[in-house]
């Protein structure tokens, strides 16, 4: 399998640490200049880009949130005017502010480049079809995968999420080679695709590059077993940049690399936010230092893994980052989609302007993620009538899916009885197994 | 001439309504009438009993959803168009019944039927201008 840039994925670490330190040093001095939130951000912690002289120096930098981005929503954090920008992408919406990045000319073309390199280490070339189930639109998983696949000169067909009997005639006549989605709906493909009596090992495919939600590596084996072709972790989140931060090689299948040219990751101890060594397990942290409409530093992703520097037999030299085990904050990722309790409570509120006690409950139905909330009916709104309940019931489920864009089925339950521990509301019951 | 019915929401699950009833009985409270209405979720019962107040503290200090709402109790011919002549009326004037159920009137031959309307007032002026007969709460409750 050829590496798609073999000069900058296998380069001696020593000369990638040189990029490195460079484009950090421009990055900073750039953020510094056009971005009030870090020009403040860096005042208080009493640093200005200069003091950064080693890629050491990069933890006395003052880490970024996910609470930042929304405080600057929705341009705030650009450090381009927007004539310069021609892409914007928004993380799954809330009921109060998204998450909006831009990206410039130049940022498309390396997203288009490391989701190329994506492609590539999953073992795809310009000769192959590629089949991409991600969803297009504001998500950026669809146009990510699209590009990436353009780039690399491959054929792509934007077949999008959804439509799923349509998809599997497509798989069965375009002959399309590579396969790219969530993991979830991919088993869910498999599923549907046996009930119409075809067969997976009759189709085209030899790989498939799966992300946006965890997944274990049970479930690895499941989905090469049953779709007959070798599956590849890819990693990435819009804030850094949207889908090819890192993937494994189908080589090793073991760590993805991250691309360490274009991102910093550092492994944290997400208490103290002290820097942790190779190896460790900790919240992985991001700066980006090539981009230039949202450059970010030091991003705290809230996701849990360890990096291994060690050379991998793909002859990458890129560090590699275990397999996401979990998240350090309540975010679920359900069907790809990010869904954080307060989101819930937002939709909740809108509704019936009292917080009524409420649970979410995960499950898997088949292969699909199912997310049913439990919403307890206090004297405040209960009614005689079945129907109004019943309405309120779709009122609510209506709104999830228009706000957060995932289909939730609500329940409601009598008073106390969702779990309470220590007097607190258990808000989150995931009974999918990773 | 209003009657009031308390509502209790209930889960779909074996024993709920034993629980209801036998906390109606700890409390020596008598029930009157009831219906219950269910989707596959969860289920409403309503209530005619002869002591509202305690019915729905000893219902809500058990940790029961408990509603009030007024309701008509209608006295109702026991012969074929009995229950017509209490719905026409009230069907020309476009007046909407959104629940009902009936019980046995044991000091009578008749049948009491308990109406919930979407605008009970007005449904309280046409039956009383077609001198139907609407028997008041307290008559209900100590029937």
């Amino acid at each position: 399998m050829p590496i798609f840039n073999m000069d900058f994925e296998t380069m001696p670490r020593e000369a990638l640490k040189a990029i490195q330190l460079s484009r950090l040093k421009t990055t900073l001095e750039r953020v510094y200049a056009t971005v009030p939130f870090y020009r403040e951000n860096f005042k208080k912690a009493g640093i200005s880009p200069s003091d950064i002289k080693t890629l050491g120096d990069l933890e006395r930098l003052p880490f970024t949130t996910k609470q930042d981005l929304r405080d600057n929503y929705p341009y705030g954090m650009f450090a381009v005017p927007m004539e310069n920008v021609i892409r914007i992408h928004a993380s799954s919406g809330t009921t109060g502010s998204p998450t909006v990045v831009g990206y410039t000319r130049r940022d498309i073309e390396t997203w288009s480049e490391l989701m190329a390199r994506c492609l590539a280490a999953g073992g795809a070339t310009s000769q192959d079809i590629v089949h991409n189930s991600y969803g297009y639109g504001l998500f950026t998983g669809g146009l990510g995968v699209h590009y990436g696949a353009e780039r690399l000169g491959a054929s792509v067909i934007p077949v999008s999420g959804g439509n799923t009997k349509r998809q599997i005639i497509i798989m069965k006549d375009f002959k399309p080679t590579i396969l790219t989605g969530t993991p979830s709906y991919i088993l869910h493909l498999a599923e549907v695709a046996e009930e119409m009596g075809i067969l997976f090992k009759d189709l085209s495919f030899k790989a498939g590059i799966f992300g946006a939600e965890p997944w274990s590596e049970a479930m690895r084996h499941e989905i090469e077993s049953k779709l007959n072709l070798k599956a590849m972790d890819i990693y990435g989140l819009s804030e850094i940049m949207g889908p090819g931060v890192s993937i494994e090689c189908i080589q090793a299948q073991n760590g993805l690399h991250i691309f360490e040219d274009h991102f910093i990751p550092e492994i944290i101890d997400p208490e103290t936010g002290k820097v942790l060594d190779y190896g460790e397990t900790g919240e992985l942290v991001f700066t980006s230092i090539t981009k230039e409409a949202f450059p970010i530093i030091r991003y705290r992703t809230r996701d849990i893994t360890s990096l291994n520097p060690e050379p991998c037999i793909c002859g990458r030299t890129h560090v590699r980052m275990k397999k996401v085990s979990g998240r350090t904050d309540d975010m679920l990722i359900i069907r790809g989609v990010n869904v954080f309790p307060s989101q819930i409570e937002s939709v909740l509120m809108k509704n019936e302007n009292i917080l009524p006690h409420y649970q979410l409950v995960v499950d898997k139905a088949g292969n699909l993620d199912t997310l049913t909330v439990r919403v307890e009916v206090s004297d405040r709104i209960f009614s005689d009538e079945i129907k109004n309940l019943q309405i309120m019931e779709g009122q609510i489920s209506n709104d999830i899916k228009e706000y957060l864009g995932v289909s939730a089925k609500v329940r409601l339950v009598e008073p106390r009885t969702i779990e309470r521990s220590q007097g607190k509301a258990v808000r989150v019951i995931d009974n999918r197994k990773l | 001439m209003r009657a009031e019915q308390i509502s209790i929401f209930l889960e779909n699950k074996a024993g709920r309504l034993a629980e209801v009833t036998a906390t109606l009985r700890d409390a020596k409270v008598n029930i009157r009438a009831l219906s219950l209405a269910d989707t596959t979720d969860f289920g409403i019962l309503r209530l005619i009993v002869n002591d509202n107040q305690k019915a729905e503290k000893v219902l809500k200090d058990e940790g029961f959803t408990v509603g009030k709402t007024d309701v008509l109790a209608v006295e109702v011919e026991d012969n074929p168009g009995g229950l017509n002549r209490v719905l026409d009326p009230l069907t020309r004037e476009g007046i909407n019944v959104e629940y009902m159920y009936a019980f046995a009137n044991p000091q009578s031959k008749n049948a009491i039927m308990i109406f919930r309307f979407d605008n009970i007032d007005k449904a309280i002026e046409i039956l009383s201008r077609n001198t139907i007969k609407v028997i008041k709460g307290e008559d209900v409750y100590n029937l």
